[in-house]
């Protein structure tokens, strides 16, 4: 690599401050992955307090689980994991040094199965809970059914709101920085020795992916769903 | 000297093995296992994660650094979750302070 590094010779995305490429593009994904940890402790303490009340408040915590409609929950699950999937390719698609088209292409794609999830989750699912009272602040309305757990059902939906708000809110700007790259990569920006924002901008993706992967079965699965079969 | 490339019948593999999870975690959902439903639930939540952080963030083929990094991430994050639990769960001795009127009556006439 040491010709790499003289001036004049190196390609194009190459920063001067770095021994050549391979060391550009670790300390690129290295970067990134310390703003993921920082990510990982903000969604934490999310998670450690819904374990919290969900232990205290459990038969409230089941009923609110139960009441989510499980098939647009594991849909959704799917979509993503898909856009995880078209992500990974559009980064292989530079790496592989193919054509720009196809980077763009794939980068497409992800946006759209992107829109799509929000599309579910806001246009279906939280329709549905406004329509069904189930929005804490919005005419919640606590059922007789529920008997004595019902007065904690509705700190259950405030979880649910603010957990898959605020992921809904990271696709969003996930979706933002997508629409940049889509741009960058119609231009011919990326190729197969410099591709580090397609690579970073992955990294995020597949983070929302896996934060997702956990408040699936959080949220969705493990209320006791098999009392009451499919929904 | 370039990045590793991974091939595009290994990230097809491992999208599906992602799809087979996701549908066996929500078949098991409606089988009564007692507390094994959020275990089981848990488990192919981390083994997908797994499989993510691996192969879809190429950590498998990343420097020794970047793992530290990562690993310390989840090693706070254990703190975070595992002491925060432990102070709820043996406060059971330590009376619940009333509303700061109770302790303060001078406070009422602010609150």
């Amino acid at each position: 690599m040491a010709e790499m590094a003289a001036h004049g010779a190196h390609p194009e995305g190459f920063a001067h401050q770095f021994e050549d490429m391979e060391q550009q593009r670790e300390a690129d994904s290295l970067g990134m992955w310390v703003f993921l940890v920082t990510e990982i402790m903000f969604f934490g303490g999310l998670f450690a307090t819904y374990i919290i009340y969900r232990s205290l408040y459990l038969p409230s915590f089941e009923i609110g689980s139960r009441l989510l409609n499980v098939k647009f929950g594991a849909a959704n699950t799917a979509v993503l994991i898909g856009s995880s999937l078209t992500m990974a390719l559009a980064i292989h698609a530079a790496q592989a040094g193919k054509k720009k088209s196809e980077q763009v292409m794939y980068l497409v794609l992800t946006m759209i199965l992107g829109a799509a999830f929000l599309f579910l989750k806001f246009n279906f699912e939280w329709r549905a809970d406004y329509a069904e009272h189930l929005i804490p602040g919005f005419g919640f309305i606590i059922r007789p059914e529920w008997g004595g757990a019902g007065s904690h059902v509705p700190m259950f939906f405030c979880f649910y709101f603010f957990m898959t708000g605020l992921h809904a809110l990271h696709m969003i700007i996930g979706f933002g920085i997508l629409s940049v790259l889509t741009v960058m990569a119609s231009r011919g920006r990326f190729n197969s020795e410099y591709y580090a924002p397609l690579e970073v901008s992955g990294l995020y993706w597949h983070f929302v992916d896996i934060v997702w992967i956990f408040l699936f079965p959080l949220l969705y699965l493990i209320g006791g769903r098999y009392v009451m079969g499919g929904h | 000297m370039s990045a590793h490339i991974v091939p595009v019948k290994t990230y097809a593999a491992i999208f599906i093995a992602l799809l087979v999870l996701t549908a066996l975690t929500t078949a098991v959902a409606f089988v009564d296992l007692g507390p094994l439903n959020t275990v089981v639930a848990l488990t192919i939540a981390v083994i997908k994660m797994l499989l993510v952080i691996l192969f879809f963030m190429h950590v498998k083929y990343s420097s020794g650094l970047t793992r530290i990094v990562i690993i310390a991430g989840f090693f706070f994050l254990a703190i975070l979750v595992s002491l925060t639990l432990a102070d709820e769960f043996t406060r059971g001795w330590t009376p619940n302070p009333g509303a700061w009127s109770m302790i303060a009556p001078f406070l009422r006439d602010l609150f």
